[in-house]
């Protein structure tokens, strides 16, 4: 039985760190730019898919783990330029569907080009091995996984707390015509904040690739679970994206493992509540 | 036309409505004639196909065009409508009078407590809770086997009349479909042409006017969820009835999307919008499913182009059109 416990915990966070790492760019791309992006799913896809073609050609994982966050990257920021930026003015609804359409878009393009077959990435030599911790083996791999997320997690915190970049992202989520007024060149920075989100969800799609295979399809399961983690976190938090990441991801693993008939019955349950506390007492909802 | 003028007329959309609808009815005259006239079997199917999606595409534009809710899980009560109509044939009656108005009023019903909890937040939230909603009905219908028949779906027993079978034919249904929707309709129509289909409107343009004007904002809401729910529910009835079928997929999220995307590329907040809306998209689906697997590539062209250039949908550009003919255009 501890056993069980222990090893569902240990999925449980690596899935937790995965989707924080989704919720990161998403959460912090909606702080900024006021922007939800429901094609957020598709990079995490295109970079496992990114990835697997460079692991192809190179067999090196390291290499498909660059490939992967550059090229989602490239691929966020023309998105930004070319057509999100126009939308900023508009309200919330259109954005959502834009986004949206162009998750379809993704998808079939993907389909086209990397097939409909499940594939996978072999975790890299280095880390294949198994970690012995108080008697009991723990997947090597896993346990990096876990570290670089609650790395990142860190790392985006000081970095949003403690550097100038962050002090003007932070000032851009508070009030972005007062330091576009500043002159600041606020929209380069939007753009940064874009491709930076689409990076890091590209990473955690090739990083999650050894682990939860890829196939079409995966960019709308995993889209759905980061908007839950998001929402519980509440849209524009960081930290909130991360406790909230750990408290859906081990709410969806012990309730696959324990009662897998209710699992996502949970976590839908969860958002719900969450949301209906948060906007109970109120008289008017048109506040955020 | 003075920004003043673009107000106006986007308030007065019931109004503009009225010239669409005449059409409409002509329309429907048309579709009651053709199996008359020779119209074949298969074309019959997909009017019928057509239809259903209208009316679910009207009954959430209730939400979306006037209310200005944009509910991402519309697809629920079409579910459990369509549930409920195959689960009262089994075990109670398979009397149309006793399964098609239970069966509404079960999606009514059901519609109160989520739309009550609901309305409670706005814009992205309110769309998200709806979504979680619909998709615990979702996995409701997927796992509860005993009742729903889990992922293999159900078979729902055809539609009796004191102890008679009948909608037996596919040219029966056909009148059946075109005759509920007639109805269903023009009773969508009254209600949003009324007093409260303009108080909806008033909550959409400006919420918080409604409210210093001492309207019960979220009573309107909840009524506006409630007969969305319910029409949204008379259409999965029809659709049961027509398959003699139902599967948990009718109220999956995707199926909320597709609906969703019915009202939007035809024109959110114009009554016929939802109704070319859907005939637009399915048949966009039945003629690109022969050539190609790469739907959503077209759907999601689609959004982005119509988002991009024509936020009020086909029936607005339509609209723009017209009123540039006429020499009032922009």
């Amino acid at each position: 039985m501890l056993d069980f416990l222990i090893a569902q915990t240990l999925n449980g966070l690596v899935y937790s760190m995965l989707l924080f790492l989704l919720a990161l760019g998403l959460s912090l791309t909606f702080g900024m730019l006021r922007v939800i992006n429901l094609a957020h799913g598709a990079f995490y896809l295109m970079g496992a898919y990114f990835g697997l073609t460079a692991w192809n050609l190179t067999h090196s994982f390291w290499a498909a783990i660059i490939v992967a966050t550059v090229g989602a990257a490239i691929v966020g920021m023309l998105l930004e330029r070319s057509w999100l930026q126009r939308f900023y003015v508009r309200n919330e609804l259109d954005q959502v569907i834009l986004t949206f359409g162009f998750a379809l878009v993704f998808a079939d393009i993907m389909k086209m080009l990397w097939g409909k077959d499940i594939h996978s990435i072999p975790v890299p030599p280095l880390l294949s091995g198994a970690v012995h911790i108080a008697g009991t083996y723990f997947p090597a791999y896993r346990l990096i996984l876990v570290g670089v997320g609650v790395a990142l997690f860190v790392a985006t915190w000081l970095a949003i707390e403690r550097t100038r970049t962050g002090a003007l992202i932070r000032a851009s989520v508070a009030d972005r015509v007062m330091v576009s007024g500043l002159g600041f060149n606020i929209r380069l920075l939007f753009t940064y904040v874009f491709g930076f989100g689409t990076a890091i969800a590209g990473l955690a799609g090739v990083l999650g690739a050894p682990i939860t295979g890829i196939y079409p399809g995966l960019d709308f399961e995993v889209l759905i679970t980061t908007l839950i983690v998001v929402v519980v976190g509440g849209l524009g938090n960081i930290s909130g994206a991360f406790w909230a990441a750990l408290l859906i991801g081990l709410a969806e693993t012990y309730g696959k493992a324990l009662y897998p008939a209710a699992a996502s019955f949970i976590i839908f349950g969860l958002m719900a509540a969450v949301l209906l506390i948060r906007a109970w007492g109120r008289d008017e909802e048109d506040v955020e | 036309m003075t920004v003043a003028d673009v107000i106006v007329q986007r308030r007065s959309k019931p109004f503009v409505a009225l010239r669409l609808w005449s059409v409409l009815a002509l329309m429907i005259a048309a579709f009651a004639a053709a199996p008359f006239l020779g119209m074949p079997q298969f074309v019959q199917a997909l009017v019928i196909e057509i239809l259903v999606f209208s009316l679910l595409a009207l009954s959430l534009n209730v939400l979306l065009g006037y209310t200005g809710l944009v509910s991402f899980g519309h697809a629920a009560f079409f579910g459990i409508a369509g549930y409920a109509i195959g689960i009262i044939a089994i075990h109670i009656s398979t009397d149309i009078l006793v399964t098609f108005p239970l069966a509404v009023l079960v999606a009514a019903l059901c519609a109160v407590p989520i739309g009550w909890l609901s309305i409670r937040l706005s814009g992205f939230y309110f769309l998200m809770i709806t979504f979680a909603f619909a998709q615990m009905v979702f996995v409701a219908a997927f796992r509860w086997k005993p009742v729903t028949g889990g992922s293999d779906g159900m078979i729902v027993p055809g539609a009796t009349l004191f102890g008679a079978p009948i909608l037996g034919s596919r040219e029966s249904f056909y009148f059946f479909v075109l005759a509920v929707f007639t109805v269903c309709a023009a009773l969508l129509y009254a209600i949003v042409v009324s007093r409260f289909g303009r108080t909806l409107v008033g909550i959409r343009e400006s919420t918080p006017r409604m409210r210093a004007l001492g309207y019960n904002v979220r009573r309107y809401k909840l009524a506006a969820f409630v007969v969305g729910a319910t029409f949204g529910g008379v259409a999965g009835v029809l659709n049961s009835l027509f398959n003699l079928f139902i599967a948990p997929e009718s109220a999956h999220w995707t199926q909320s999307a597709l609906v969703l995307v019915m009202v939007l590329i035809g024109g959110a907040g114009y009554f016929v919008g939802p109704i070319i809306g859907a005939t637009i998209v399915l048949l966009l689906q039945h003629w690109l499913s022969s050539y190609t697997e790469y739907w959503g590539l077209v759907l999601g062209i689609l959004f982005i182009v119509l988002i991009t250039g024509a936020r009020e949908g086909i029936a607005g550009l339509v609209m723009q059109g017209w009123n540039h003919l006429r020499g009032k255009g922009p």
